[in-house]
């Protein structure tokens, strides 16, 4: 069973808030938290640990919308996701932009692609699908209704 | 408040939509809007429907100048998830493949900007010097873009030991004509007052917007992923990251052309490594990948590219995220740019080396007050070269 | 010649900048790329369109000085390519505007974008 310092500290700092942990190697591991913590965890990666902002990815699946916030510390090459549950039916979360600007963009593409709401993000405007898809059509969620004239991917589950 | 009429984006006066909205108050730059989507091509979603093997196919045209450097990212990922080792001879050839790329990316960008200075002479001398890369690329996988070299467990292709010598020729002759190019390009006046200075990102900002590569190299701030997060060859031969610190676009400029020379450097010691392997044994064959997810990371010209991917045991991906280098960067040229003259608005953005269709349907600049239509791209552009000329008499 | 870009990977793109460059040298031919669609005699069209691309294709059309030839330019423009599964493709171009030549090729290597232009003048 491999441990991470960086994990341990999380671990320290945050205790319950911290749900699971997957350490998969030295240099890859999986954090699943509170997301009311999201914003504490991330100030603490980014400013005490040094960690850097990456990229978030959302899914779909069986527990509801996944969010994985990818940070990664560049002294190590180790990348360590913070995954976030969120219910299908009120999927929101506090906004990241206060901590680093790194964050404004793709939260606004997460909002658009499977329907997240930023709470306290500056400008939740369409980033890419302006004219592209129909308004409340999120294509990244499962079982959507589409509008009329919307190519329906052919996706295998 | 100042008024600002909206405009556009079909405004008869200028001749396309813009991805840039410059807000200007006289001569400096005030603030800036951006539209996206005209790229959106759904590739995320278009990755759930094809196969790993043939996302490889997707994923190259993702971006055509970076275009290995995501088949890269993607196969690290995958072998990640299934724990594949490859063999040395396939990682020599990924790394060689990944740096003849970052040349021509680079040379590309050189010729971009002395284009945007007024420099159409470097432009086309830049150009020029591409072509022996490209042929390069002809010559080892037949394409002189979207190679189709990576496989997972592999590369699909061999570089046979008789090819060497013809590829050495080629990174001497790119030896010479790097090294002009660095004595011409720093040592020039005019150059040093066009760039020195202009769209001046510190430290702090790079790291609140997440740059990588060599906009944040250029900064001071030393990250590189094929040293932070070994990956194919480049824990095999020795190269150094080269980092600036004065966040300019004279700094960005110094960081890609220097990573020219380490880039030929990396290729040959490869080439060195080659010729010890065996011919033949470029690949391991995989059947399946099991359930799980990973992420993936690779240099590419412009920075880290990132791929995270779930899978679920059978042949296609659940969920692909792609995170070019670009997403991070662009967002950088607000602080870079404002405050600034429109006359440094067309090098500030092109330091940033966005992806060429990006710069190409670049800005256009609107009164803060009156909300006119100041000037559109290729009129920024036009302001651009006068600055140089006026710089030279 | 106009060109325009639709939502591509920009290899298309660099290749037809290529055709300026000192090994192919387009300008010898008279043939040269100019910023505004006013002034050209040919369009050349590449990438894969979407929803946004095709308004700014039909409009960019209906500004061209008529007659005009239409070049689609690589394996997106031609049919879409692989993005034309993607769910945000608006259609080929020729499905949007009519096209005087096909240009195939992932990308198409200068000699050949060269060559289907030569094509095109001589049979107009």
């Amino acid at each position: 069973m491999i441990t991470l310092p960086e994990i341990e500290i999380v671990q320290k700092h945050f205790g319950k808030a911290v749900h699971d942990v997957a350490v998969r190697s030295l240099k890859r591991a999986t954090v699943t938290i509170d997301p009311e913590s999201i914003v504490n965890v991330s100030r603490f990666l980014f400013k005490d640990l040094n960690f850097r902002f990456i990229i978030a990815s959302a899914l779909e699946t069986d527990r509801g919308i996944e969010v994985l916030y990818h940070f990664s510390l560049d002294v190590s090459g180790l990348i360590l996701n913070l995954q976030v549950i969120l219910d299908k039916e009120h999927t929101e979360i506090e906004s990241l932009t206060g901590l680093f600007e790194a964050a404004n963009w793709i939260e606004r593409e997460m909002h658009e692609i499977i329907g997240i709401n930023f709470r306290n993000h500056p400008n939740l405007d369409k980033l890419i699908s302006e004219g592209n898809w129909a308004e409340g059509v999120y294509p990244y969620r499962k079982n959507e209704q589409r509008a009329e004239g919307i190519r329906s991917e052919n996706s295998e589950q | 408040m100042n008024k600002i009429i909206p405009i556009g984006p079909y405004h008869p006066l200028q001749e396309e939509p813009e991805l840039f909205k410059l807000y200007c108050e006289g001569e400096i730059v005030r603030d800036i809007k951006w539209e996206t989507g005209y790229n959106h091509r759904g590739i995320e979603k278009l990755s759930e429907s094809k196969t790993f093997d043939q996302v490889f196919f997707l994923v190259e045209r993702v971006c055509g100048i970076c275009s290995t450097s995501h088949p890269f990212a993607f196969a690290n990922c995958m072998e990640e998830i299934g724990e594949i080792e490859i063999p040395a001879r396939a990682k020599y050839i990924r790394s060689i493949i990944g740096e003849l790329e970052r040349i021509h990316s680079h040379l590309l960008w050189v010729g971009l900007a002395g284009h945007f200075l007024g420099y159409n002479t470097v432009f086309m001398w830049a150009w020029k010097y591409r072509e022996p890369v490209l042929d390069l690329f002809e010559m080892i996988t037949g394409n002189r873009n979207s190679y189709a070299m990576f496989k997972i467990g592999g590369v699909r292709r061999d570089i046979e030991n008789y090819k060497i010598p013809g590829i050495q020729e080629t990174l001497d002759l790119l030896k010479r004509k790097t090294n002009l190019l660095i004595g011409a390009v720093m040592d020039d006046p005019v150059i040093h007052a066009r760039t020195k200075g202009v769209g001046v990102l510190s430290r702090e900002d790079i790291i609140n917007y997440a740059a990588v590569g060599p906009t944040a190299r250029a900064s001071g701030v030393d990250i590189d992923v094929r040293r932070d997060d070994p990956y194919a060859a480049y824990p095999l031969v020795s190269w150094k990251v080269i980092t600036a610190q004065a966040g300019d676009v004279f700094a960005k400029a110094e960081v890609r052309l220097l990573e020219m020379l380490e880039s030929i450097s990396i290729i040959e010691q490869c080439l060195e490594g080659l010729k010890k392997e065996k011919e033949g044994g470029t690949e391991v064959l995989v059947k399946e990948i099991p359930e799980g997810m990973g992420t993936g990371r690779a240099e590419a010209p412009r920075g880290e590219v990132f791929h995270f991917v779930k899978t679920d045991g059978s042949n296609y991906p659940v969920r692909h995220k792609i995170r070019a280098p670009s997403y991070v960067n662009i967002a950088t040229f607000r602080k870079a740019c404002v405050g600034q003259t429109i006359s440094d608005a067309a090098i500030s953005l092109a330091a940033v080396d966005p992806c060429y269709c990006c710069t190409e349907r670049m800005a256009v600049a609107y009164d803060i007050h009156t909300g006119e239509i100041i000037m559109n791209g290729a009129g920024l552009l036009e302001l651009s070269v006068q600055k140089t000329l006026k710089l030279k008499s | 010649m106009f060109h325009f870009g639709g939502a591509s990977c920009n290899n298309c793109d660099i290749e037809i900048l290529d055709c300026l460059t000192p090994r192919y040298d387009i300008e010898r031919f008279g043939m040269m790329l100019v910023g505004t669609i006013r002034h050209a005699d040919v369009l050349l069209v590449n990438g894969s369109i979407n929803q946004k691309d095709k308004i700014r294709l039909l409009e960019l059309y209906h500004q061209a000085p008529k007659p005009i030839l239409v070049v689609a330019i690589g394996a997106c423009g031609c049919t879409g390519g692989i993005f034309a599964e993607g769910n945000t493709f608006a259609g080929p171009v020729d499905k949007i505007i009519p096209v005087d030549a096909y240009i195939p090729g992932c990308p198409p290597k200068p000699e050949a974008i060269i060559s289907g232009i030569v094509k095109l003048i001589n049979k107009s």
